[in-house]
């Protein structure tokens, strides 16, 4: 690996100020496993690693019938995955830990990491978003927390400011009567970047759709929601035509590109196959 | 650069390494500590050839700094063997099944597959592919890599009940 400096700060205050005083070439570690691929394609340079992993209190995933889920950011996609709480309540993020990378890969990278790196197909966002998640930041004069809907900036680009740290995502308890799911596209079923992932979290009362969340994932400069989509299920039965239609509708509300996983018409086609299908595949879970 | 005294378990025995902090826990344990079992394929996490045991956890050696390794338990390839003159039942079973061609994936697959089987002896095919998408064979081998693992898993599972019985 090309050489870096090395620090493990013992506290957030501390790391935060060796991300504002070390500047640009220094880059928070966490999970890495995206990271140390960077360093070794040659596509980051990085000149100091500021490795987050001795600070304590950010490996916990925590749930409560009030405050829903939260976990911090040195939580895994393996420890996430194995969550039997996140398996009951929330199976679209469930689905999506089980389709990220490989068990070896899932084991270290963590989740705020797949997250923070901003990509568009990072099969962590779409559920997440579709379940209203928020993202909880360290910064020295005061942290906040932002809707991770508006998180992204763009691909690799989110609000985060210089020093300021991610430290937790904070997912809402589903409603009773929630339905949810994700399912990702790919030409093979493992180690695979989304071509098109599809998370939607539905909440249905009386056999009546109450509310719809649709969120695409690679197919936009970031996960896109599909609110024309989402206002064709909610109030509806659900029957098959209005999926359709739904289906049809977050169509329109996609802007992919053409890349080499796929080109922008396939993905497209393949946004209304995975939105019919999700919504199915929710509905099938016993409520 | 300063180097790091690195302190670890490696297959139960204590080791002290002087480090420095760039380097992956999978070339550290090549040059280093001086398994070469653990294989360098890819170097990106894409192959599994380099996938060892971090404190019961299967991780890629080529995606960890060896630093943060500091204080934890390693097992690689080396360590499968219960005694010197002894294999694992996994080791026997590939060898048995000629389930290695090259062998390059093997020491990782063996390792995978060990985690698999200490978790689940009796897995379905399913499960084993499962198991195993983070490891690639390019030679092919697959279906052999499976009989192997279904067998030593039977008698893993049947060693099991026998000392349960006895």
């Amino acid at each position: 690996m090309r050489r870096f400096e090395y620090h493990e700060p013992a506290t957030l205050e501390e790391a935060s100020r060796l991300m504002g005083t070390l500047g640009q070439g220094a880059f928070l570690l966490a999970g890495g496993t995206d990271l140390f691929v960077e360093i070794r394609e040659r596509l980051r340079s990085v000149a100091h690693l500021v490795n987050i992993k001795r600070v304590p209190g950010l490996d916990r995933v925590e749930w409560s019938d009030r405050d829903g889920l939260r976990f911090g950011a040195l939580v895994t996609a393996g420890q996430l995955e194995a969550s039997a709480d996140v398996a009951a309540r929330y199976p679209n993020l469930h689905a999506a830990m089980r389709a990220l990378a490989s068990i070896q890969v899932r084991n270290r990278a963590t989740v705020i990491g797949n997250i923070c790196r901003a990509s568009p197909s990072a099969d962590s966002i779409p559920p997440l978003v579709a379940d209203g998640a928020s993202i909880e930041t360290f910064r020295p004069e005061g942290g906040r927390s932002i809707p991770l809907a508006e998180f992204f900036t763009g691909p690799g680009r989110s609000v985060l400011e210089p020093g300021e740290i991610a430290v937790a995502i904070t997912v809402p308890p589903p409603a009773p009567g929630s339905r949810r799911a994700y399912l990702k596209h790919g030409r093979r079923k493992a180690m695979e970047l989304a071509t098109v992932g599809v998370a939607v979290s539905l909440d249905t009362a009386d056999g009546i759709c109450t509310g719809a969340r649709i969120a695409l994932g690679a197919v936009g400069p970031v996960v896109l929601r599909a609110p024309q989509a989402e206002a064709i299920l909610t109030g509806s039965r659900l029957d098959a035509a209005t999926i359709e239609a739904a289906a049809r509708q977050a169509m329109q509300e996609c802007t992919p590109i053409s890349n080499v996983r796929s080109s922008a018409d396939y993905r497209r086609e393949m946004v209304g196959v995975l939105t019919r299908r999700a919504v199915t595949q929710a509905m099938e879970q016993a409520a | 650069m300063t180097k790091t005294l690195l302190e670890l378990t490696v297959n139960g025995e204590d080791r002290s390494l002087a480090i420095e902090p760039y380097r992956s826990l999978l070339d550290v344990l090549r040059e280093e500590a001086g398994l070469t079992g653990t294989k360098k394929g890819c170097d990106v996490g894409d192959c599994g050839a380099c996938t060892v045991i971090v404190d019961g956890q299967p991780v890629n050696a080529c995606l960890m700094l060896a630093v943060e390794a500091q204080g934890a338990s390693v097992q690689t390839v080396e360590g499968l063997q219960p005694g010197p003159d002894e294999l694992h039942p996994l080791q026997d079973a590939f060898m048995e099944h000629g389930a290695s061609q090259c062998g390059f994936c093997t020491p990782g697959i063996l390792i995978m597959a060990k985690h698999l089987l200490d978790q689940n002896p009796l897995p379905t095919d399913e499960e084993i592919r499962f198991g195993l998408s983070g490891n690639i064979c390019r030679c092919t081998g697959y279906t052999k890599i499976f009989d192997a693992i279904r067998t030593a898993g039977r008698r893993m599972a049947a060693a099991k009940s026998q000392s349960v019985e006895a």
